[in-house]
């Protein structure tokens, strides 16, 4: 159901949407039947004049039967749901795949900031690539993030990957993501950051190898240009720094 | 029947807790007595009150008032969402920084300004001495006080909108750093102003809730045992020690903030050793029980409602009960649902979800009660019943929508999005408004003698509850939709800008402005009633329950004798009776 308003394109995204579906089925079902039956007495004992209400106490065994067993159903959904959430939330935040690669993501007011391997395919070298509001990823590539934030809590949220992660300042949280088509979708801000929290857009780029080798050779100049103005380019942050940690 | 010795013994009790609070005012019995029947000057019975009943009233009109600031806030932001850029009637143009000041402080009002002291507060104040036959709180003075800090803590609220800088913008749950440090947040006094208005808030509660339990567990009538009590009280009670046992960590973060802000400590600051997931954790370690806080003295009253127009005993008494202290004790085991992916150790989530789906067990079995309650009954469909069985139909879909996000993984893609959103107030909606109109115009008649008028009463039944639904169902499919929280343009947002999710939003504006319209409806037929109703006598329900002994409206003191108790409340429809009903005061 959520795919037909966002496109599903991480490797675990199918995963979220089915046990969101699964819930669905679940919930759905108790929601309907308490509501149908709920309606139906409501209909079916509606006052008549000349016909008294029923003295039924629900202490008795066999009445209470009415409410403890759907009470027992309902603690047997709740089973499978919490094995599915488990499942589901291990898979995406605490089982990680090994990377083939590594970004950076820093989030600040009110921009976000990437990191990209260079060339060298490693994180934190000269040839760095580092972008504002724009992340280049290679298709069925296993990524592994580093998410930190420069100033207030930042929430990096990619709704095609179904991800979502809090960015803290003065923590560096691992995540990772795969993703499986190409195209280019929104990033979002989802923690409230401050007057600008809606200015915040960002922009996944999806590419294929060739797509992504040509933008790294596009920016290969940039990068080269930062190295030789500033040595210690690492530590340069692309706006205000604030903070400081 | 006379009960002197009862009278005297509950006098000399009372002044005994008053000397313990430091009050030594009272200081004989005797005087004591004379002050029930002395005529009290205009301050004395209607700005400085120490009655429950105008206590109660002090509560419920100003909670009502800033109910109409924070649906106005809801009137402004909505607009700007639906019509982005638009100059808004009787605003004008929302800025981002009004956007979220003016979401913060809607939530902040909803929930501190209007659930609590309308629901907790008014209902509590008005009902428990009634209920459980006594003639006041026990510490009337300390009940005065507590409205009088919720009076100025309203009134600071009011105040941070209008101060340089702006109201405080960084959302209800006032995370930091962003509410911590002025130059992220921008409204440097706005921001200390609304937590300074919120602590002030909390100890109001707090004095107003030592009252609660003691009235309830000290005052009861004689005969009037623990399982006789009517369900309302206890669920009044218990939210009260819900919110008594989990404020104090959220006022010990509540100081610590406010040193963060003003005097220069770092207990956020993570850039000087401190932790910005420290405040979520105080904050939610409240914040969850809070919702029970507000939840269970509205389904309180809906268990009073149901059982008076269903003509019916409240199923299985003790089940109810027993649920209600589940619910209370799970509830400050399931905070960390709210921090999922916050950043938290991730292990930690598969213990939050365990928890929070097994609350679902409990309040579904309660809401499974309540209908099977309606089972063999003789259900009139007055105005309070209307807005009672509306409060099961609706919280069930909050109910059923909390289990997509306590469920770690799926709350990965429906945290922070419209679909918490809709589902909370799927809950709070049936709380604070159902659960205020159906305990009010059920109580009416008692709070003031008169009668409202059925026909307008359910005009603006329907004018609340069916466009309700039209804004928050169109809310649960932008949330599906990837619609993130406070965000004041989606235009930005390419997914978002769709023109078929713009429609949406705009079809959630107008469900609002109709709403917002009805209202009139209600404060035009409680004016109307109040000046020309038709007279209500004691008991128009024929209900059971003790308030309705007491004249209409109930004077100071309540009861001419105070009233023996011979059975539990929710005798209806006993067979082999000539009358469908059987007050708990009646002999055998």
């Amino acid at each position: 159901m959520i795919e037909h308003y966002v496109a599903a394109v991480s490797s675990y995204a199918r995963d979220i949407d089915q046990l969101i579906l699964l819930i669905g089925v679940f919930v759905g079902f108790w929601f309907l039947l308490s509501e149908v039956v709920f309606f139906w007495l409501i209909f079916r004992y509606r006052r008549r004049d000349g016909r008294a209400a029923q003295y039924v106490t629900g202490e008795e065994k066999h009445e209470k039967r009415w409410v403890t067993i759907p009470h027992l159903l309902v603690l047997v959904c709740d089973v499978f749901i919490i094995v599915g959430a488990v499942r589901v939330w291990y898979e995406v935040k605490q089982d990680l795949p090994p990377a083939d690669a590594t970004v950076r993501v820093i989030g600040q007011q009110w921009a976000w900031s990437f990191v990209h391997p260079g060339p060298d395919a490693e994180l934190d070298t000269a040839d760095d690539i580092r972008t504002v509001d724009e992340l280049h990823l290679e298709v069925d590539k296993t990524y592994h993030f580093k998410l930190t934030s420069r100033d207030v809590l930042h929430s990096f949220s990619v709704p095609v990957f179904r991800l979502k992660q809090d960015a803290i300042p003065g923590r560096e949280i691992t995540g990772w993501f795969k993703a499986e088509k190409t195209g280019s979708f929104d990033v979002q801000c989802a923690e409230i950051c401050g007057i600008g929290h809606a200015l915040m857009p960002g922009k996944l780029v999806v590419e294929t190898p060739a797509e992504h080798a040509a933008w790294m050779a596009g920016r290969a100049g940039v990068a080269l240009a930062r190295m030789l103005h500033e040595p210690s380019g690492l530590a340069a942050a692309p706006r205000r720094a604030a903070g400081g940690f | 029947m006379n009960h002197p010795g009862w009278r005297r013994r509950r006098a000399a009790q009372r002044e005994v807790s008053e000397d313990m609070a430091g009050n030594a005012a009272s200081a004989a019995a005797g005087a004591h007595e004379a002050h029930h029947h002395a005529e009290l000057s205009f301050w004395g019975k209607y700005i400085f009150p120490t009655d429950h009943k105008m206590i109660a009233m002090q509560y419920m009109f100003t909670g009502m008032a800033l109910a109409l600031v924070g649906g106005f806030m809801a009137y402004a932001f909505r607009m700007q969402l639906a019509f982005p850029g638009m100059e808004v009637p009787g605003y004008g143009l929302v800025s981002p920084r009004d956007y979220n000041a003016l979401i913060t402080n809607h939530g902040a009002i909803m929930i501190f300004w209007v659930a609590m002291p309308v629901l907790v507060a008014a209902f509590g104040n008005y009902l428990i001495p009634l209920m459980v036959g006594c003639d006041d709180m026990v510490f009337p003075k300390i009940n005065r006080l507590s409205y009088q800090i919720f009076f100025v803590s309203s009134i600071v609220l009011i105040i941070s909108f209008f101060v340089p800088g702006g109201g405080f913008g960084g959302a209800w749950t006032a995370y930091p750093p962003l509410s911590a440090v002025a130059k992220y947040s921008m409204t440097p006094l706005g921001s200390t102003l609304w937590l300074v208005a919120v602590a002030l808030e909390f100890v109001a509660f707090l004095l107003g809730g030592i009252n609660f339990v003691t009235t309830a567990m000290n005052s009861r009538a004689p005969g009037m045992n623990l399982y006789r009590v009517p369900i309302v009280v206890w669920f009044i009670v218990i939210a009260s020690i819900l919110f008594m046992a989990s404020v104090g960590p959220l006022i010990a973060g509540a100081i610590m903030l406010f040193m963060d802000q003003v005097v220069g400590t770092h207990f956020f600051d993570p850039a000087s050793g401190g932790d910005p997931i420290l405040w979520q954790h105080l904050f939610w370690f409240f914040g969850h029980p809070e919702v029970y806080v507000v939840l269970l003295p509205a389904i309180g009253i809906v268990a009073e409602i149901i059982t008076v127009f269903a003509r019916k005993k409240l199923f299985a008494y003790k089940i109810v009960l027993y649920t209600a202290f589940a619910t209370g004790i799970l509830s400050f085991t399931v905070w960390a649902h709210h921090q999922f992916i916050a950043g938290v150790d991730p292990r930690m989530a598969h213990i939050f979800t365990i928890t929070t789906l097994i609350i679902s067990v409990p309040i579904a079995e309660m809401l499974f009660v309540y209908i099977a309650t309606l089972y063999g009954g003789s259900i009139s469909l007055t105005t309070p019943m209307l807005w009672a069985l509306a409060f099961i139909a609706e919280f069930l879909i909050g109910g059923v929508t909390g289990i997509f996000l306590g469920a770690s993984g799926a709350d990965i893609y429906f945290h922070d999005t419209y679909f918490v959103l809709a589902h909370f107030h799927y809950t709070f909606f049936p709380i604070a408004i159902i659960g205020t109109f159906a305990g009010f115009t059920f109580w009416f008649p008692k709070m003031f003698g008169k009668h409202m008028n059925e026909t307008l009463g359910k005009i603006h039944f329907w004018g609340t509850i069916i466009p309700f639904n039209f804004i928050f169902i169109p809310l649960f499919i932008l949330g599906v939709a990837g619609d993130h929280r406070r965000i004041y343009n989606y235009m930005h947002f390419p997914e978002l800008a769709r023109p078929e999710l713009q429609n949406l939003r705009v079809l959630a504006t107008v469900a609002l402005l109709v709403m917002l319209a009805f209202q009139f409806v209600f404060f035009y037929n409680l004016i109307v009633s109040l000046w020309k109703g038709r007279q209500a006598e004691k008991n128009p329900w024929k209900a059971n329950t003790l308030e309705w002994t007491a004249p209409s409206p109930p004077p100071h003191g309540n009861f001419a004798e105070l009233p023996q108790v011979y059975r539990g409340p929710y005798e209806y429809s006993v067979p082999g009776r000539g009358e469908d009903y059987w007050p708990q005061n009646v002999p055998s």
